[in-house]
């Protein structure tokens, strides 16, 4: 799978544009910070979303995450497999780890979102 | 010594499994009244035809199994308890005599007001005392907990808004903040907008103001905040929100750090809850009960939950709600038992006591910070209030060391461990909060357990992840826990 061409956000998450979808799930970096996942409420197919809406929650041994949805759309599409097994997220957090797909309203919504080099500089400087 | 066992030792048994059958405990001696047959007051389905499957046992079993499990426990009574933003303070000794006086402990909750005088003036006084703590014009006792206290607060700003005809939706919290504040917010109802703190760890007054707006109803704040800093612009915030015309609500966990130092309604605060399990000294271990009193200045002061005391030519009376109270928000009076601790915890250390407890907070904060600086990063290194962070990110970064196995290694050591992992905005937190009851001692030996660990880190790291090795169980498996419940009830 080509990872490269992955835009992301300044909460973390990782989006994949494919036509006119979108593919979402968390950051590599996000997913150490928060440790071991143990329930992902997944959002609704179907459900409308503005980019930087709570779409999901991702939930680990540490807190409860909020999942902003990084660029608007439907969600066309939601990954079951994270009910069964939340782990997916720390063993695989770009590729079966993937949380939704979404329909995009607005492509050029994604011009807005960092590339790999700028969030990990980001996600490096942004600690106390 | 030092013992491993496996996870599935029985450290001790169930009563049902002790139990013999025919023992006894207590056995009330034979009464005088006439009996009276089950079946001629309960409907007969209901009635057992056999009796309770309950354990039997004799008085020795039943103090033998509690005082082991007693034994088991790690406590505030026996080891120092740095859990930060708790404030696990000694618990004296003689608020569990007064607050067992037969007035309060046996007073039914039933009682006509008139013989229940001496607790509603209790209440009476313990309302105005925390008033003038926090700078407030009224409180209520009810709420029976922190979180309690922020929805009853929220309860109470909705109700505002909605009386000036103007309702307003969005409640704003900042990223440091307790997970209850956005929390209390979304079950009020409100949309939860979450302010960035700056890189000094405080609000960013900048980034507030471009999220605080006319459909601001709230602005959460706490000060000092949750890495242990005040926030000196604290004024200018208030004054920022309330130009928009929102409400700023403390959150006054931390207030241990500003007893007698300054007040909660002179930095501009319209609503503040206080933790009287925490600031008051009432014993908090497993969760309760505690208490929550929420202060408002003269504003808010019609939305307050009902009753309250109130006096008169009478005496004391608790007061039916007025038409704007957002009416009950616990049973009876709050949790009076707690209440009175707190208030004896006042009186007995009077005004110049309750500023000597913020003192000793912050001198023993921020001399455990200074034993610990070279040792552990400190996040926002400045002086501290009543608690401050350290970190083991550099622990990570180098040996795999989380914050989680420095916490569990501590047990071993004979310390609580600090509250870890939050605030989330420091990367793998430890939260250091030494209360003021705790002497120079325990924290040098806090502070020496600390380096020892930092130097295992290096020589042995092995023994940090699968801490702790002297408890009566091991590391517990808390993700398999949470992803493979084994509820059962």
């Amino acid at each position: 799978m080509d990872l490269n061409g992955l835009k992301y956000t300044k909460t973390h998450e990782w989006l994949r544009v494919e036509g006119q979808l979108g593919i979402v799930g968390i950051t590599q970096h996000a997913q150490e910070e928060i440790s071991d996942v143990v329930f992902v409420e997944l959002p609704k197919v179907g459900k409308m979303v503005s980019q930087g809406e709570e779409t999901a929650v991702v939930e680990s041994v540490k807190a409860a995450f909020s999942i902003y949805a990084p660029i608007s759309g439907t969600i066309t599409t939601v990954n079951e497999s994270l009910s069964k097994d939340p782990g997916l997220i720390n063993r695989s957090p770009l590729e079966q780890g993937w949380i939704y797909k979404i329909e995009l309203r607005d492509p050029a919504e994604a011009k807005a979102l960092m590339d790999a080099p700028a969030y990990e500089a980001w996600a490096k400087g942004n600690k106390h | 010594m030092e013992k491993k066992h496996s996870p599935g030792r029985i450290l001790e048994p169930l009563l049902k499994d002790l139990g013999q059958d025919g023992r006894r405990a207590f056995q009330l001696p034979k009464t005088d009244l006439p009996a009276v047959a089950p079946e001629t007051q309960i409907p007969s389905d209901w009635v057992r035809s056999k009796p309770a499957a309950l354990p039997e046992l004799s008085e020795r079993d039943l103090v033998k199994h509690f005082m082991r499990l007693a034994h088991l426990n790690f406590s505030v009574e026996t080891n120092f308890y740095p859990l930060g933003s708790c404030t696990m303070k000694y618990n004296p000794r003689v608020h569990e005599e007064i607050a067992g006086l037969s007035g309060f402990a046996q007073l039914h909750p039933y009682a006509p007001d008139s013989l229940s005088q001496g607790t509603l003036q209790l209440l009476f006084e313990l309302e105005r005392m925390l008033a003038e703590v926090l700078g407030m014009d009224a409180v209520t006792l009810q709420p029976a907990a922190g979180a309690h206290g922020e929805f009853t607060a929220l309860l109470m700003a909705r109700a505002y808004h909605e009386a000036q005809g103007r309702p307003r939706k969005k409640v704003v919290v900042t990223d440091s903040s307790h997970g209850t504040n956005p929390a209390s917010a979304a079950l009020c109802g409100f949309d939860v907008v979450e302010v960035k703190s700056n890189a000094r760890g405080r609000v960013s007054l900048e980034s507030l103001a471009s999220v605080v707006d006319h459909d601001t109803a709230v602005f959460m704040m706490t000060n000092p905040n949750t890495l242990g800093l005040f926030e000196e612009e604290v004024m200018k915030v208030t004054q920022l929100v309330h130009d928009k015309g929102g409400l700023v609500y403390m959150d006054g966990a931390n207030m241990n750090a500003l007893l007698g130092q300054v007040r909660p309604g002179d930095m501009g605060f319209d609503m503040v809850h206080v933790n009287i399990h925490k600031t008051f000294s009432i014993p908090h271990g497993s969760g309760g009960p505690g208490g929550g009193p929420v202060g408002v200045k003269a504003h808010l002061k019609p939305f307050l939950p009902a009753p309250m005391v109130a006096s008169g030519s009478a005496g004391y009376r608790l007061e039916s709600p007025g038409p704007q109270s957002i009416g009950r928000v616990r049973s009876f009076f709050g949790n009076v038992g707690a209440l009175v601790r707190a208030y004896a915890y006042i009186r007995s250390l009077g005004t110049d006591g309750l500023k000597q407890v913020s003192e000793g907070a912050i001198l023993n904060a921020n001399y455990l910070k200074e034993l610990l600086r070279g040792i552990y990063p400190i996040a926002v290194d400045e002086s501290c209030m009543h608690e401050f962070i350290a970190s083991a990110k550099e622990m990570k970064a180098s040996q795999g060391i989380k914050a989680m196995d420095i916490a569990k290694r501590l047990l071993d050591y004979g310390f609580y461990a600090p509250t870890i992992c939050f605030p989330l905005i420091v990367e793998e937190a430890l939260m250091i909060e030494p209360s003021e009851t705790e002497s120079r001692q325990t924290l040098e030996s806090f502070a020496d357990a600390l380096a020892k660990i930092k130097h295992e880190s290096e020589e042995t790291p092995e023994r940090l992840r699968t801490a702790p090795h002297r408890m009566p169980v091991s590391r517990l498996d808390e993700v398999q826990a949470a992803r493979e419940p084994n509820l059962r009830w």
